[in-house]
């Protein structure tokens, strides 16, 4: 019964998208079906939240190994939250100026505003440039000619990126008209346009099918993994 | 030596590209950008367009990736102001809205005080529901946005007048940093109505790959990363940029930002083909060694 | 000269501009270009359509809802006598109320606009200035700016007390043109992307050079909802061929039928992964992705996930799960029970080891490459769907020395893992993997079928590239040329619509 239900909730909400598309009088079944997954997610940002107190909580309790971590997590999260939902700092909304938590939570000069300008945005983006400190160790550690596909790779990645700064042109800016194909920022274009396209198609469309199989699977009641552990 | 090398501590790499990338952009390292035909017919489908028509901007992205599409949205915002386009601003990213606004703050209220909220742009916020909203808005916008991001009733808002779907806006411009993005405005927007709605993209160099099987008749317009966005910044600024001139000829840096920024990419890039070279070195000497022994 | 997608773009771009818009006064002069293509024709027809030279109005006309759609198109049909045939035919649609009311909302904004513009520039003329200075605001002196915010204000004011009939609003628009065929008298047109259950009234007007004709009107016709979208035909015999080879070959798995796999070095690393950490004493970090449930990849990373514990219960390992969405959550906490219950060691389970960190995509890394510094996993296992965090987490992952498996269908993130990862299972190979892990006859038969499908498209991608080669070495002006480009489209857009 346990996983049953699940797996009958899952079959027709599946097959009411697959109607849906083919019969227009489904059309609004389907569309259904995809809010009632959105209300669902929006109801789970509770239970994560929920969840998130209470393991950072008991290991602040138990003063567990890195602890510290944990009631800075907790102390941001709850300060986070308090400040979005009381509208801290910010002003009533223009049409409702007599209500003093009708304005946006997020106006500039708002708290949640600053929290969001001189905290959050610097953090993530600190994190998003450490890519490239990532990639230049991957880049010296792996890329490896140790065969020839690989050296087919490297020479790509060696005209992609010359060819997309200033320094293909700086390089190849020589070679005359008549080879101008060969200039980096033009064989940069014809990779991208010509060998990319065609790989990023083939990948797209084994992906396309794959997952149009593992759908079929789960529409059909093969694979139940997701219900927890193996085969039903 | 090369024990040195074979097991060189990574911070060593960390280092230098620190320094290849904080060094140009403390010298001010710039270069000449040649626009390549992407970012020409970004230019194009925008610039062809006539003054006053409908241009959504749809801002996908948040601060992590602003560095590299921060400059491209700039450059949509300026390209569409300066030709005198309706914006519609709009994201499905939940921060896309504090990206909108700065723009509009940086651009709109900054230099083209002139243009009123309501009547020249507008800001719908953020919506949930990933590409269902796409959907939606394609056969009901006020449906999918019945206010702006203040709660002005679409009804209210002088612009809104008349846009029934998507089909009632000439073009759609989207920054895009992931999901929902590019592809989903392509895959639910523009692919059910080929004819009506077109679309132009700028979006991070790890996705670019990815959006060259919609090219050209999908997505006739693509920024790909920071080079795009520089290629398409010199052809806005190119045309443009006597509008955002202060009086003694000054030009506000985020006009420049995209160019700017290619100066540590190229040393970046240099960098890392000098790694790659490296590394190889290393391999090779280490498998003769190998064999030798 | 008029292929279908350059109509559609002009129908487009006359529907943003209503055809009598065009006389309210101040529009931009681009608006005027665009306006003059065909609508303005429609405009200026009284006075250059001479009664003699016009062509004969069309009869017979009618209009009819689309058998077998959404409710989104209607069949016009209509006949022109022999001999009298016109040039082209214009088609043209009577407005609802509400697209009236929009229209009248657009031309009172633009003709504000214009009265804006005019006010201010009459305010910078007197201080012998121009209107380039409204984009240097830094240029315009406090009082001035004060003064042209004054004048905006009033001047929309004026245009905003205006009655609605001093908007010249079109009641009909622009939706396509038809050629018309000297030898051809009878006429077919579908007026698609329509609003299911409106009334709609069309008309027809024959044109010849400058001279239109009388307009004739169809009755009125209102779209229906029918039970099946015909146009979804192609696309659904090809899932049913699809599906049922994926079908077919579950049965001829069930018959005992041996159906033979390779091998996936991915997904034996794994069990490899996990032993190594058990005789290290220390966790197994698993992360199914960055997505929610609704993802195909993060299901297919919970299959993964299922075996990786049920080995981990039987080795006595920890394998920790952090998660960036709550229902990944609660499916893995289920997930790593039934396994730890199918290995006999329910007791060994920990829910606790399954949590949620954040929605955040950088929170939820900095987190992660956070705990794997600290901690120290012995074996990073990464499957589901994953983006610029993919290189983060599979460096610092490599730089603390764990055997790293990664799985995913994201192409862009496919480098990233290939070079730091031990194991890499691409695309189609993590969609495999239940059915590899599983060995079971239903899932190897689902895999057989999935190839059938690579069959298809390989067989209709070779018979559009030769189709649309050969079309292409004929020439489009000869009658093979054409025809095989006709095949080509049909091709395109229609089977694979």
């Amino acid at each position: 019964m346990q996983r049953t239900v699940p797996l009958l909730i899952a079959i027709v909400c599946g097959f009411t998208m697959i109607v849906s598309f083919f019969i227009p009088a489904a059309q609004r079944s389907g569309d259904d079906v995809a809010e009632i997954f959105n209300i669902l997610a929006a109801v789970a940002f509770v239970l994560g939240g929920g969840n998130l107190l209470k393991i950072h909580l008991k290991k602040v309790s138990d003063q567990a190994a890195g602890w510290g971590y944990s009631l800075i997590t907790v102390t941001a999260f709850l300060l986070t939250l308090c400040v979005g939902l009381f509208k801290i700092g910010a002003n009533p909304a223009d049409r409702y100026p007599g209500h003093a938590w009708s304005g946006e939570y997020s106006e500039t000069g708002s708290a949640f505003w600053w929290i969001y300008e001189f905290v959050f945005k610097p953090i993530t983006a600190t994190m998003f440039a450490m890519l490239a400190f990532y990639v230049a160790s991957a880049a010296f550690r792996a890329f490896r000619a140790k065969n020839t596909e690989a050296v087919l790779l490297l020479g790509t990645a060696f005209i992609i990126l010359l060819g997309r700064t200033y320094a293909g042109v700086i390089l190849t800016d020589w070679l005359p008209d008549s080879l101008s194909g060969l200039r980096f920022e033009n064989l940069t274009m014809t990779i991208m346009n010509v060998f990319n396209t065609a790989g990023s198609r083939a990948i797209m469309i084994g992906i396309a099918l794959g997952t149009a199989s593992v759908s079929l699977k789960i529409l059909l009641g093969v694979d139940r993994s997701y219900l927890g552990g193996g085969r039903g | 030596m090369y024990e040195f090398f074979r097991d060189l501590d990574r911070r060593w790499i960390f280092l230098l590209m620190f320094l290849a990338v904080s060094v140009p952009i403390l010298a001010q390292l710039q270069f000449p950008e040649k626009p390549t035909g992407l970012a020409e017919s970004t230019f194009r489908e925008i610039d062809d367009l006539p003054p006053g028509s409908r241009v959504l901007l749809a801002f996908d992205y948040d601060p992590a990736s602003e560095g590299e599409l921060g400059p491209m949205a700039t450059s949509f915002v300026l390209h569409c102001a300066a030709k005198g386009h309706r914006m519609y601003f709009l994201a499905l990213w939940p921060v896309g809205t504090r990206m909108i606004e700065q723009k509009i703050d940086s651009v709109l209220r900054a230099d083209f005080p002139h243009l009123v909220y309501g009547q020249d742009y507008v800001n719908l916020g953020f919506k949930t529901g990933n590409e269902g909203v796409i959907k939606l808005i394609v056969s009901d916008f006020p449906r999918a946005f019945p206010a702006d991001i203040q709660g002005t009733p679409v009804s209210d808002i002088p612009m809104m007048q008349g846009i029934r779907n998507l089909l009632d806006l000439d073009l759609i411009a989207n920054v895009s940093a992931g999901y929902p993005g590019t592809k989903e405005w392509i895959q639910y927007a523009v692919t059910p109505n080929p004819s009506d709605i077109r679309i132009v993209a700028g979006c991070t160099g790890v996705q670019a790959p990815l959006m060259y099987p919609y090219i050209p008749s999908q997505l006739p317009g693509l920024l790909a990363a920071i080079k795009g966005a520089a290629e398409y910044e010199k052809l806005v600024m190119d045309r443009y940029g006597h509008l955002v001139h202060a009086e003694d000829g000054r030009v506000s840096g985020i006009y420049a930002e995209g160019r700017r920024r290619m100066g540590p990419q190229l040393i970046a890039h240099v960098l890392m083909v000098i790694l790659i070279i490296a590394g190889n070195v290393i391999y090779f000497v280490g498998r003769r060694r190998e064999a030798r022994s | 000269m008029n292929s279908p997608e350059r109509l559609g773009r002009r129908a487009a771009a006359c529907r943003l501009i209503p055809i009598v818009s065009v006389l309210v006064p101040g529009l931009a002069p681009g608006l005027l270009l665009v306006a003059l293509t065909l609508p303005l024709l429609a405009l200026t027809r009284p006075l250059l359509a001479a009664p003699s030279d016009a062509p004969p109005a069309v009869t017979g006309i009618t209009a009819a809802d689309r058998w077998g759609d959404g409710g989104t198109a209607v069949v016009l049909e209509w006949t022109v006598a022999a001999g009298a045939v016109p040039e082209f035919f214009m088609i043209e649609r009577a407005m609802s109320e509400a697209e009236v009311a929009g229209d009248l909302a657009t031309a009172r904004l633009e003709r504000r606009r214009a009265a804006q513009r005019t006010a201010m520039q009459a305010v910078l003329a007197d201080r012998g200035l121009d209107d380039s200075i409204l984009a240097r605001p830094m240029a315009i002196e406090p009082g001035l700016a004060s003064r042209l915010r004054s004048v905006r204000a009033e001047a929309a004011a004026g245009i905003d007390a205006l009655p609605d009939d001093a908007f010249d609003v079109a009641r009909w628009m622009f939706v396509d043109r038809v050629e018309a065929d000297a030898a051809q008298t009878e006429y077919r047109f579908v007026v698609d992307r329509l609003v299911r259950g409106e009334s709609y009234r069309f008309r027809v007007i024959p044109w010849t050079g400058t001279a239109a004709g009388t307009p004739a009107e169809a009755a009125p016709v209102t779209t229906t909802l029918e039970p099946v979208d015909i146009s979804r035909l192609w696309f659904f015999g090809i899932a049913l061929v699809f599906c049922g080879a994926v079908v077919a070959f579950i049965l001829i798995a069930r018959s005992g039928r041996p159906l033979r796999v390779r091998r996936i070095a991915g997904l034996e690393a794994i069990d490899e992964a996990v032993g190594r950490a058990t005789e290290m004493g220390r966790s197994v970090l698993f992360v199914p992705g960055i997505q929610d449930m609704n993802e195909m990849q993060t299901i297919a990373g919970i299959t993964v996930l299922s075996r990786v514990a049920k080995t981990a219960a039987e080795y006595d390992a920890r394998v920790e799960v952090p998660t960036a969405r709550s229902l990944v959550m609660t499916t893995a906490r289920e997930t790593v029970q039934a396994a730890f219950l199918a290995a006999g060691r329910p007791d060994a389970y920990n829910e606790d080891l399954i949590y949620y960190v954040t929605d955040e995509q950088f929170g939820y890394v900095a987190y992660l490459s956070g705990m794997m510094v600290r901690e120290k996993p012995a074996a990073c296992i990464y499957m589901g769907m994953f983006y610029a965090e993919s290189l983060i987490l599979a460096e610092t992952g490599n730089s603390i020395g764990a055997i790293q498996v990664a799985g995913t269908a994201q192409p862009a993130q496919l480098p990233f893992f290939v070079a730091a990862c031990d194991y890499t299972l691409i695309g189609e190979e993590f969609f495999a993997a239940s059915a590899y892990l599983s060995g079971s006859a239903e899932e190897l038969g689902s895999l057989k079928g999935q190839d059938v499908g690579k069959i298809i498209v390989a067989v209709v991608l070779v018979i559009g590239v030769v189709l649309a080669t050969a079309g292409a070495m004929a020439g489009a002006d000869s009658d093979l040329g054409r025809t095989l480009a006709a095949w080509v489209g049909f091709l395109r857009d229609t089977v694979l619509a």
